[in-house]
């Protein structure tokens, strides 16, 4: 592998690494056929972010031909690598990025001027390839907006706060802050900030839903855009489905896929609100203890399985989405069980240890090549994993 | 019970989020006592918060556009809140290129001081932004507590050096110190800080600082002022770092500053801003 970037794609790349730092603290690596894949996952699964760079973006991009190379490598190294973002600008030329394959090692070496060469080896583990089962294309809500729209908005939020609530009408969108604790609620100093419909690019609203993520990443994505200055896309279904943010031009595409919460008690304007009983206990293996609505499926399953590839222009949509004997689903459980009323679900949350009830997002592991995987077309909706009772994960 | 007001000149606004983010900086939580003329940001002594007390008055002419309120009863004009200072500086903070920020109580999920600005755009409708500041309404019978502390019979009254010096020494003293400062001045306009410790005692002097004139009808030390011997120093012994956090506290220079100090009872602070007077009592430590 060698590739090539120069001049403000430096930066550019750069960016990318600062705002998956953010995320998550491995930074997983996967050049492609279409492009270098960056991506990262935090510890819960609830938040997934990849950044993928066209073949255009680099002034050479060369890949391994015989064999699918991925790695995963502590963000911070690479971070260090990019570290002073005035500097880079200033004096990097062009970075290139190598596999020493023997030494199992990255080396990034940053050509500066006067000739000056900096060389960073960074070690590298094998990893599975990382990918998040989603496809924003199918998601009824969607929003594009400048960067300063969102950054606006969020600076009304204490940089300390964890969640926000968006929710949408046919010409607003209502950004609140989350406040998840009872007791808390008569303590808690709430923010609302109205967002008229033309201050948005784009403005689409299929259903009028409420979500509830992580205010965290989406600062992290709006470093990156704001910098970069390409707008913003939000797309989102119901609660419990995730939000994916992204930002495209024509050599790059980055998306922010992030859980939402599952069961909103203050949505009760929809009628059609279905709610979401309480997941199985996801496997030993990744139970985190005070999140164990969080779906963290690996899935390392060899059986082939219909891919849910998203159309082929787009390139990080999932490939593998087996069997999750312990995913958490959200909309086909709730078709499938019954109703239960919202003050059941109350007396079932509060059984519960304090978590986030968070329906995490689906991770197919992606098995050595697999041709089905990027031909067929994803042939439904989105993200989340099914429960166990269902064969497969779309519906 | 209602309150109303807008503040549309972005001065106003500016100052009155100035006065609040003074405010929060000294306390956690506080009284906000509001009359048809004034608003009150008070605190009074407990053991909790260190014994200081405080006591701010905003005349409401001087910032609101529109001031509408309706207390108790028509006996008890006035509404007493118990709230966080803090929360209404964040809200603040953000909001100062608003074109009308309103500020009301209602009742939510409970009873809230709401703050609502409407920020300019570029689109045909404004931005709204609110913020609910949950509140505690404080009932008549408790009212007494929170009443405008008259001024002590001080020893001395000085006017105070200017706070960015004063805060710089006083800064320097707590990294030394064992947290307590001695405050001593007299009426020849002379003041010290000091400090003592096991190793170092470090003292600061402020000459040629002039001293307030009360008038006759203002209280004196019980020995008169004629009698008092103008060196003579009165002190007080108090916790150095309530004397920072007033200082941290401050961000403008008010247009007078001053100190009355009763002899090993009470330092009390008087700042008068154009706007707003503040008055902060730390009581000394035996």
């Amino acid at each position: 592998m060698d590739c090539v970037v120069t001049g403000g794609n430096v930066k550019v790349l750069a960016k990318a690494v600062h705002s998956l730092s953010r995320i998550g603290d491995d930074l997983y690596v996967e050049p492609q056929k279409d492009g270098l894949a960056l991506r990262s996952v935090n510890s819960s699964r609830s938040a997934y972010a990849c950044f993928l760079f066209a073949p255009l973006f680099f002034s050479r991009y060369t890949i391994p031909s015989s064999y699918a190379f991925r790695c995963k490598m502590a963000i911070k190294s690479v971070q260090a690598v990019f570290r002073s973002l005035v500097s880079l600008e200033k004096t990097v030329e062009k970075c290139r990025i190598e596999l020493d394959d023997q030494k199992n090692r990255l080396t990034f070496t940053l050509h500066c001027k006067h000739g000056l060469l900096k060389t960073h080896n960074l070690s590298f583990q094998d990893s599975e390839s990382l990918q998040a089962v989603f496809d924003k294309d199918s998601c009824g809500n969607v929003f594009r907006a400048q960067p300063r729209l969102l950054v606006d908005t969020v600076v009304h939020f204490p940089p300390s706060l964890e969640e926000v609530t968006v929710s949408v009408s046919d010409d607003r969108m209502w950004v609140r802050n989350h406040v998840e604790d009872e007791a808390e609620q008569s303590k808690a100093m709430l923010t609302e900030l109205c967002l008229a419909a033309d201050e948005f690019d784009h403005f689409a609203v299929q259903a009028q839903n409420r979500i509830t993520f992580c205010l965290k990443e989406l600062r992290s994505l709006l470093v990156f855009a704001e910098s970069t200055g390409l707008p913003i896309s939000m797309y989102f279904d119901e609660p419990g489905s995730p939000v994916v943010l992204s930002v495209t031009d024509s050599v790059l595409e980055g998306n922010f896929v992030l859980a939402t919460l599952s069961d909103d008690p203050n949505h009760c304007k929809d009628n059609n609100r279905r709610t979401c009983t309480q997941p199985p206990p996801p496997p030993d293996d990744f139970m985190n203890d005070d999140m164990d609505s969080y779906l963290i499926a690996m899935d390392t399953s060899i059986a082939p399985v219909p891919s849910t590839t998203g159309p082929s222009t787009s390139p990080l949509v999932a490939s593998t989405c087996s069997k999750q004997p312990a995913a958490v689903s959200h909309r086909s459980r709730k078709r499938n069980e019954e109703e239960k009323g919202k003050e059941g679900d109350r007396t079932a949350d509060l059984n519960r240890p304090p978590d986030k009830k968070f329906c995490s997002l689906f991770f197919g592991s992606v098995l050595p090549p697999s041709p089905q995987m990027s031909t067929q077309p994803i042939t439904h909706q989105n993200v989340l994993a099914s429960d166990s009772e269902d064969d497969t994960c779309m519906e | 019970m209602k309150f109303r007001g807008k503040i549309v000149d972005i001065a106003c606004l500016n100052h009155f989020s100035r006065v609040i983010t003074t405010i929060s900086k000294l306390t956690k939580t506080c009284i906000l006592r509001l009359t048809p003329d004034n608003l009150f940001f008070v605190l009074c002594g407990k053991v909790a918060n260190g014994g200081v007390s405080m006591w701010c008055e905003l005349s409401q002419a001087n910032f609101f556009d529109e001031y509408q309120m309706e207390g108790m009863n028509p006996e008890d004009n006035e509404i007493c809140l118990e709230v966080a200072p803090e929360n209404m500086s964040r809200a603040l903070k953000t909001v100062q290129n608003a074109k009308v920020v309103k500020v009301k109580l209602t009742k939510k999920h409970c009873p809230c001081l709401t703050i609502v600005a409407e920020l300019p755009t570029l689109s045909s409708v404004s931005r709204v932004v609110t913020h609910d500041i949950p509140v505690d309404v404080i009932p008549r019978r408790l009212w007494h507590e929170f009443k405008e502390p008259t001024v002590p019979d001080f020893d001395v009254s000085i006017y105070l050096p200017p706070l960015k010096t004063m805060k710089n020494v006083v800064d320097r003293m707590k990294n030394l110190s064992n947290f307590l400062q001695v405050i001593e001045a007299n009426l020849n306009g002379e003041m010290n800080l000091k400090i003592e410790t096991d190793l170092v005692s470090v003292t600061t002097h402020f000459k040629d600082l002039g001293n307030p004139p009360w008038g006759d009808g203002a209280s004196q030390g019980s020995s008169s002022s004629q009698s008092r011997d103008p060196e003579a120093m009165a002190e007080a012994r108090v916790d150095i770092r309530r004397l920072q956090q007033f200082l941290m506290g401050q961000q403008v220079n008010p247009s007078k500053a001053m100190c009355n100090i009763v002899h090993e009872k009470v330092v009390h602070l008087i700042l008068l801003h154009d706007d707003m007077s503040l008055q902060y009592f730390i009581p000394a430590v035996v």
